[in-house]
């Protein structure tokens, strides 16, 4: 039996016939093929599929796209135009090197975009804990905590900090 | 910092360039294998064995083939009719692509759905019935030796053990001798544990075998692209898959470590089912699946023992291990070498009697012995030296800095003989060292120590001073299946002076996109930023081995820097042409040559690029374009300092990593960002082993964590902080003096986080605990010796 649907997604519209048991995740990636968000684990530990559901980062493996329905979705793909201007945790990713193979990044992106949406001034703790819900196996977290510092002070439109690499 | 050569809008080597391949990654325009969809394709969805060692008795398919979307199952014995059951290791060992009949280790695969949706797939993978008769599996590798033990690989016939191999370095009667006179003696038993990589992309593929034109595209999870599409035709040559009907692609790679070398037999299944059926076949594994079917890394049995003098001279080290492969020596390491170069195990120190021996045993694990980020098994090696090295000090009470200091290969005496065959390129060992401890204020933190220790506070300090060997390696010794582990660079130049260079290598997140133009940009004077790098795809790069054990820079980077110079030759002379001088009157200039004492008679890289084109001397061959396959010398030996300090909660065993301070050398370095970036990666996956990480199997052949529910890949929050720098030896037969840096710290790193706990344990009189270290253990320890009494 499959379920009507209507969820907005990256400010599109779409209507949609789906089984009750898809994953939002797939959703996304298979129907929609909006291929940015990832799936990294069958157990909610990884954090590669956060998306934004109505502004709130969540896990889309661990929802159903019926849980969707009604509500406005952002991907990474909805962050910026194509093209730019890039959001200031995209420029900060870059700037910082908070990324290696990029697997990890769109949620790590989402999940900060959030972070930062409540708490435009968090401490580097306050950071750590705030995307512990998202694994990262190449960086080693430092760039990444320093990538959202910088997104931050740009978002206050304070002094940047500098971008190059504390390598004594 | 490293003085650049040329300008920041050239950015060749020493520029913190920010990174080519970044825009797309952040944009969600990254291509990883997952996100290929083609007209057609079908899903493929693996049923796999709840037992670690079990005869099959039925596979029931009925069920599954009436779920709506089943197209068919797989079994073993449809793959025996056209003879692709069984595959090669990389070791030269053979392992099931789908049983027959027994399953040798707990989630092997023994049968393949295939459906037109992921979740038909999963339907018919839950509705297949299999009938298991169990068999009392063989887990410990020491008793899998026992002459009693069940023989477990009966399809070899003859097979009387569950031996794999003996290897030995060195010289065991002067070992011995030395051993047998020396003042003081230190001996250990070490469990390197079984871990798994778990790069966040699981592995998978898309395999589509075009009946008509008979050939077969491979989009997989692959940091050896060129090594795959030979092994496919050595595999399935006998169906009509010869090589040139074959195109491998390794499109963007979500993290690799080690674990997207071997040939799964997931990747063999879908290009079995695609041949015969003729649609595009889509496997991609779930996590749960690769951590517990995929290759593992480690799980080395070590018995460690050094000889020394009182005043703390190191005389000679001993190493027997025992590795536990699992089913199969399904392990990646270059043929010669069963044990990896696990004989780089006499680390950073002067003197020359050493003994290594190894045997390997087959038990009902899963197979591997991958790397986790670590070049074949060094990891292992400066593990056991490096505990070895302060268990000696720590005997004759002696800091284990000064220790160090004292026993280190001077930097005068490179290149130098290893007592276990290496010749190590260069070093500046008590430079880093020094350069470590000041950073971290080591005089200080051993008084503050002193200080808490007294008021019976937990506090210490680690040190860490390792030599790696990467950049594998000269052919005279190094191949994989025979092939020999070369690395290769073709360079286009485009007319209006930009370029597109194409490896044999494959980037995971290593950023060549940017090190390997930068590379080129060096070289040639052409801006970074106008040269377009590509690796994967087996249709246009050059053949190469591949991305692992960090051998990129020290090969394919090579590779870049000679085949640039090849065009700088050609450069040369179409410059000598056109400024009318013989080619001696010129010389070179990062982007142009110009007329010696006349400089301004020049003609930048680009004018010469264009008249390869437009005007080039008559009787010269037209274009701007060379190749270049490096045969590396010898290997790289880049080497760290790291200096760990921990505090520890004594009534709960808590362990918090205070500071680490890591200092790198290896050598000139391309980009100080990504160095860094590498670094900051490796320790976090040093970390994890160090205290977190470990495989488990109970007694039946269970893994007891084969989720990421119980499996602790460090987060944010349990990854440090860490200080890095560097200083730079560089290797001097290296083109530009680079060693690789990838998995320095994945190496080095665990020891030095070991030697802080135990330094910080050490006046309970602890001497060793096995990695991981968690509270619990460190809670045990100080239990027994007696840590909580009165
Ligand atoms: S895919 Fe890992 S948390 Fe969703
Ligand atoms: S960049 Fe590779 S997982 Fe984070």
């Amino acid at each position: 039996m499959l379920k009507k649907i209507t969820v907005t997604v990256n400010e599109t519209p779409h209507h949609l016939e789906v089984e009750p048991r898809l994953l939002l995740v797939h959703m996304i990636r298979e129907l929609l093929n909006l291929t940015g968000t990832h799936i990294g684990c069958d157990t909610t530990s990884c954090g590669a599929c956060t998306i934004l559901l109505n502004g709130k980062s969540v896990k889309s493996c661990t929802i159903l796209a019926v849980q969707a329905n009604g509500k406005s979705i952002t991907t990474i793909e909805g962050l910026a135009p194509e093209g730019g201007p890039l959001t200031p945790l995209q420029e900060g990713f870059k700037e910082n090197h908070g990324l290696h193979c990029g697997f990890c990044t769109p949620g790590m992106i989402l999940r900060a975009t959030e972070l930062l949406a409540r708490n435009n001034n968090p401490t580097e703790e306050e950071i750590r804990w705030g995307i512990s819900g998202n694994l990262c196996r190449c960086t080693g977290y430092n760039n990444i905590v320093k990538a959202i510092l910088y997104a931050s002070a740009k978002m206050r439109g304070e002094a940047l900090p500098s971008t190059e690499p504390e390598f004594v | 910092m490293t003085q650049c050569k040329t300008s920041k809008e050239i950015g060749g080597m020493g520029h913190s360039l920010k990174r080519k391949e970044d825009a797309r990654f952040i944009q969600g325009k990254g291509h990883y294998v997952d996100d290929i969809k083609l007209p057609g394709m079908l899903y493929m969805d693996i049923v796999r064995s709840p037992y670690a060692y079990a005869k099959i008795k039925s596979i029931n398919i009925e069920e599954a083939m009436k779920v709506p979307g089943v197209i068919t199952v797989v079994t073993g014995k449809d793959l025996e009719k056209y003879k692709l059951h069984w595959m090669p290791t990389l070791m030269s060992d053979t392992q099931m692509v789908l049983p027959t009949d027994t399953v040798m280790y707990q989630a092997q695969e023994v049968c393949a759905v295939i459906a037109t949706s992921k979740y038909a797939a999963r339907d018919g993978r839950e509705a297949v019935k299999v009938e298991y008769e169990p068999m009392k599996p063989v887990m410990d590798p020491f008793k899998s030796l026992d002459p009693a033990a069940p023989v477990l690989r009966t399809d070899k016939p003859g097979k009387k053990d569950n031996h794999i191999w003996h290897w030995q370095a060195g010289d065991k009667e002067k070992t011995a001798q030395v051993f047998a006179n020396a003042d003081v003696v230190i001996k250990q038993q070490m469990h390197i544990p079984r871990i798994h990589v778990v790069s966040i992309e699981t592995c998978g593929c898309v395999a589509d075998y075009d009946k008509v034109n008979h050939h077969l595209t491979m989009y997989m999870t692959t940091q050896a692209p060129h090594a795959i599409r030979t092994v496919i035709a050595l595999v399935a040559g006998h169906v009509g898959l010869s090589e040139e009907r074959i195109r491998v692609v390794s499109p963007d790679i979500g993290g690799g470590f080690g674990g997207k070398v071997p040939v799964y037999p997931g990747y063999v299944i879908a290009i079995a089912v695609s041949f015969l059926v003729g649609k595009p076949v889509k496997w991609i594994e779930d996590r749960s699946e690769n951590l517990q079917a995929d290759s593992f890394a480690r799980d080395y049995h070590i018995t460690a023992e050094l000889a020394g003098t009182k005043e703390g001279k190191i005389l000679a080290t001993r190493f027997k291990v025992l590795a536990d492969h699992g089913y199969t020596d399904a392990a990646a390491n270059p043929s010669k070498f069963p044990l990896g170069l696990f004989s780089i195990c006499t680390g950073s120190y002067d003197y020359n009697a050493a003994f290594v021996e190894a045997d390997a045993v087959y038990t009902n694990k899963p197979p591997g012995g991958v790397a986790y980020r670590c070049s074949f098994r060094v990891t292992e090696a400066v593990q056991a030296i490096e505990r070895l090295t302060d268990m000696f000090a720590k005997k004759i009470g002696k800091d284990p800095a000064e220790l160090r200091m004292q026993n280190f290969i001077k930097k005068e005496d490179f290149p130098w003989h290893s007592p276990t065959g290496w010749i190590y390129d260069s070093g500046n060992y008590q430079a880093g060292l020094q350069k470590a401890m000041d950073v971290v204020g080591y005089a200080a933190l051993r008084k503050e120590q002193a200080e808490k220790q007294a008021r019976g506070e937990l506090m210490g300090i680690g040190i860490s001073t390792f030599t790696e060997i990467v950049g594998a390696g000269p052919s005279k010794d190094f191949d994989i299946l025979g092939i020999k582990m070369f690395d290769s660079a073709e360079i286009r130049v485009h007319p209006t002076g930009k370029a597109i260079a194409r490896f044999g290598t494959k980037s995971q997140g290593q950023g060549h996109e940017t090190t390997y133009a930068q590379i080129i940009a060096e070289e040639l004077g052409i801006p970074a930023e106008n040269i377009q790098v590509e690796e994967g795809d087996t249709d246009t790069a050059p053949y190469g081995l591949g991305t692992y054990a960090s051998r990129s820079t020290p090969t394919a980077g090579a590779a870049a820097a000679v085949a640039s110079r090849k065009l700088r030759d050609k450069a040369r002379k179409i410059a000598a042409y056109l400024l009318e001088v013989s080619e001696n009157d010129l010389e070179w200039e990062t982007g142009k040559f110009f007329v010696k004492g006349a400089p301004e008679k020049s003609k930048t890289i680009q004018e010469i690029v264009f008249a390869a084109y437009t005007n080039h001397p008559q009787g010269m061959e037209a274009g701007f374009e060379a190749t270049h396959y490096y045969d590396p010398p010898n290997l790289t030996f880049p080497s760290g300092a790291y200096i760990c300090v921990v505090d520890i909660d004594k009534e709960t065993g808590a362990i918090h990593i205070r500071r680490f301070v890591a200092i790198d050398d290896c050598g000139n370095i391309i980009n100080p960002m990504i160095v860094q970036g590498q670094v900051h990666g490796g320790l976090t996956q040093a970390v994890a082993p160090a205290m977190y990480e470990e495989l488990i199997y109970d007694g039946e052949g269970n893994i007891l964590n084969g989720t990421l529910m119980d499996y602790l890949v460090p987060t944010a929050v349990e990854s440090p902080k860490w200080e890095t720098g560097h200083t730079c030896t560089p290797s001097p037969h290296h083109p530009i003096g680079a060693k690789g840096v990838g998995e320095s710290p994945t190496v080095g790193g665990p020891p030095a986080i070991a030697n802080a706990i135990i330094d910080a344990l050490s006046p309970f009189g602890i001497t060793h605990i096995d990695i991981p270290i968690t509270p619990y253990k460190v809670w045990k320890a100080l239990k027994e010796h007696g840590a909580y009494d009165k």
